[in-house]
């Protein structure tokens, strides 16, 4: 038997993966070859670190060494440096932006130290497409306990007792929703993880799948065995072909060991998974329209009730569950609701993942528990704003939430203190705008997205949120009167009542919230017509002035529709009404000479 | 690969799989293991450290032992490599000079495990920049 001393872990997420770690994993393992260190060294891949920033990541135990941004042609050094001689390689060592030192251990990485893992809890750690790593870390031990030792209504009341919430957006309760699913009688049940992430900027879900596929899989059948359902069905969006390749995989390997399939552990239970995939639409993140998709209709959403679990799939009792729910649930059972519940606040337990994203330093994927703050979140794991700059809002939710500001920044997050701040958990995702950003245009943004996306079954969130989106370019461009706001406000009111779903329901959050805390900016662009932030082109303002300008013709030239006009050696005008806002002219000129309002 | 047939048998299953996930285990929780720290420069890797090493490790495995091996460079002994560095949890770091497999051995049985002190240690005459405060 070969005893490795040294693990070296390549992350094999979609992120790392688009900067050559399949290549990286190639090098290390013929360079290990080629010095003769098999026996000692084994190379891993493993699901996301989360810090896709400074992405490929190579991370060495058991001395915690973190390598970023690791090139496939570092390889020959790492082994021949590290591996053989215990040398690190300080070039690739992360560096701290604050004191510019090496961090030579990662426990010491600000991104890190805040961070509680518990649905990542084998990201970053196991290889995904091995069971047996995920066995040897209490795998399936949880389903085993429960199948040989509880009754149904025993795991329930743990899942209930621990305090779990629904990690897709909603926050409802998941232990009463299976207690539901669970008392409805029927002939057939199904379990539905929903994998069908569409937030703008969130990837938890995809990252869980493709690093950790089993903990999702062992609680589906911990799910099975509670609501009294033999089948499990993952909607996953097409997009994700790494976390189907993925899941694939770990439901064949689950199933040679019996862990799927008939007779589960030799106890009489029986449940299979199945795969099904969505085409991505936005809608069908939602449990009616989700249910509708996978039964081969159109992706719409129904009137609720009747809930899923009365009436789901193929009109049967389904329960539906997020990918991050389920991860969390086999670490609920091997280390008891009690545990759960001691971290995180009092009506939110637990941690949540989020998707760091937008002007900041360290974009990437963290865990931290429930109740911990915007300003720990954002200036200590996530390294502050990008290029010194200062921090505006940050839009949590995605499309349905809405954006916080600095007066949040002190604010514990959990599910009832962003609804509290006017926005919402939502899957997590966290955009993050620094002052460059016009608060228009992010509210014109989402609804440029949620118009894509509705479906159109309702008239409200088909017809309205393109009127929303349309009186917002109206303001963008400059035609935007004070009434406009007053407007946006009454219809997104009306929209937020009358839609059919909660993608309608929300939809208008973006634009009320950020009428609510940049009301000012939303004046600017009506009254003064100025956008603060200076993003909406059309606000802008190009003249030349005349002192500064020598007339050196550069501008003139470089115009694209011949707005500028002048004799040589002598100050050019800039004609408004032909000019296009395109900035040609401001960054040819060598003199400054060119004005921006 | 055969069917698990029972909690039993997934339970066994686990227990002889978690000695490869060991490294990474510890790797969690460092500070609360003893760390030793064997000097792998290249006079560290000719005068044997590599043997030293493997023997440290194995021994470790055997009996479960709550500590972590990983190598470091040359610490400037080189007239008394192959050199290993022992931290056990608040204690000093120790180190021992001229190791070979039964030193290897003895820095276990005798140092970690019974706390008794091994001849070959070599005193502490330096401090590190991190030492300075």
């Amino acid at each position: 038997m070969s005893h490795y001393k040294m693990h070296l872990l390549v992350c094999g997420g979609t992120g790392c993966r688009a900067s050559e770690s399949e290549k990286i994993t190639e090098n290390l393992n013929a360079e290990i070859k080629k010095l003769g260190l098999e026996n000692e060294a084994q190379v891993v891949v493993t699901g996301c670190f989360g810090f896709c920033e400074k992405g490929p990541i190579v991370k060495i135990v058991p001395d915690n060494t973190f390598y970023t941004q690791v090139k496939p042609e570092d390889c020959a050094e790492i082994v021949s440096e590290h591996v053989l001689k215990g040398r690190k390689v300080s070039r690739l060592l992360y560096e701290d932006p604050e004191t510019q030192k090496h961090v030579e251990d990662s426990k010491h990485m600000g991104f890190y130290q805040k961070q509680i893992r518990i649905a990542l809890r084998n990201c970053g750690f196991i290889d995904p497409e091995n069971i047996d790593e995920y066995i040897a870390r209490d795998g399936y031990a949880a389903l085993g306990n429960i199948l040989t030792e509880m009754s149904p209504q025993q795991a329930i009341d743990i899942m209930k007792k621990s305090g779990l919430r629904g990690r897709g957006g909603g926050g409802f309760p998941t232990g009463l929703k299976w207690e539901i699913a669970s008392s409805n009688k029927a002939d057939q049940k199904y379990v539905v993880c929903n994998a069908d992430e569409g937030d703008p900027g969130a990837f938890m879900d995809r990252s869980i799948l493709e690093g950790d596929p089993h903990s999702v899989i062992e609680a589906m059948a911990i799910c099975g065995y509670c609501i009294g359902a033999n089948k499990g069905i993952v909607y996953i969006r097409a997009e994700y072909p790494l976390a189907i390749k993925r899941l694939k995989i770990a439901a064949r390997q689950a199933r040679v060991y019996g862990l799927l399939g008939n007779d589960v552990l030799g106890t009489g239970f029986s449940f299979d998974i199945e795969l099904r995939y969505g085409a991505g639409a936005f809608v069908c993140g939602e449990e009616t329209a989700l249910i509708k998709s996978m039964e081969g209709l159109r992706g719409e959403p129904t009137v609720k009730p009747p809930f899923p679990a009365e009436k789901g799939y193929l009109g049967k009792p389904t329960n539906v569950n997020n990918v991050e729910t389920y991860a969390n649930v086999p670490a609920i059972f091997l280390k008891g609701p009690e545990w759960f519940a001691s971290i995180g606040t009092e009506k939110s337990k637990g941690t949540k993942v989020f998707a760091l994203a937008g002007k900041i330093n360290n974009v990437g994927l963290i865990e931290v528990p429930m109740g911990i703050t915007l300003r720990e979140v954002i200036f200590e794991i996530g390294g502050g704003i990008k290029d010194g700059k200062k921090f505006k809002a940050v839009q949590t939710g995605g499309p349905s939430g809405g954006c916080l500001t600095e007066k949040h920044l002190d604010t514990p997050i959990d599910f009832d203190n962003l609804i509290a701040a006017g926005s919402m958990m939502g899957s997590g995702g966290m955009i993050v705008m620094d002052e460059d950003d016009c608060m228009v245009s992010v509210a014109k943004f989402y609804l440029e997205f949620t118009v894509e996306e509705s479906c159109g079954k309702c008239a409200p969130c088909r017809i309205g949120n393109k009127r929303l989106h349309e009186i917002l370019e109206k303001i963008c461009n400059g035609k935007g009167t004070e009434a406009d706001i007053e407007y946006l406000k009454n219809l997104s009111k009306v929209i937020k009542d009358t839609a059919l779903c909660g993608l309608g329901q929300t939809s208008p959050n973006p634009v009320l919230s950020t009428i609510e805390h940049f009301l000012d900016e939303y004046k600017a662009h009506v009254t003064e017509r100025i956008c603060p932030a200076g993003q909406c082109k059309a606000l802008k303002l190009y003249t030349i002035i005349p002192e500064k300008c020598t007339g050196c013709t550069a501008c003139t030239r470089a115009c694209p529709v011949g707005a500028i006009s002048g004799e040589k050696r002598q100050p050019h005008i800039i004609d408004v009404d032909k000019c296009i806002r395109c900035g040609a002219c401001y960054d040819k000129c060598k003199f400054t000479a060119i004005h921006v309002q | 690969m055969n069917k698990i047939k029972s909690l039993d048998d997934l339970r066994k299953m686990k227990q002889n799989l978690e000695n490869g996930m060991n490294i990474r285990e510890k790797s969690n929780s460092p500070e609360s293991l003893v760390q030793i720290r064997v000097a792998m420069a290249t006079c560290g890797i000719a005068s044997g450290a590599r043997a030293v090493m493997n023997t440290l490790i194995e021994r470790i495995e055997k009996d479960k032992i709550p500590a972590v091996v990983t190598q470091g460079g040359c610490m400037g002994y080189c007239y008394a490599e192959p050199t290993v560095e022992v931290k056990v949890p608040g204690k000093d770091p120790v180190v021992f000079g001229y190791v070979d497999s039964k030193v290897a051995i003895d820095i276990i049985e005798k140092y970690v495990l019974q706390g008794e002190l091994l001849e070959g240690i070599i005193p502490v005459n330096y401090q590190t920049i991190n030492d300075k405060k």
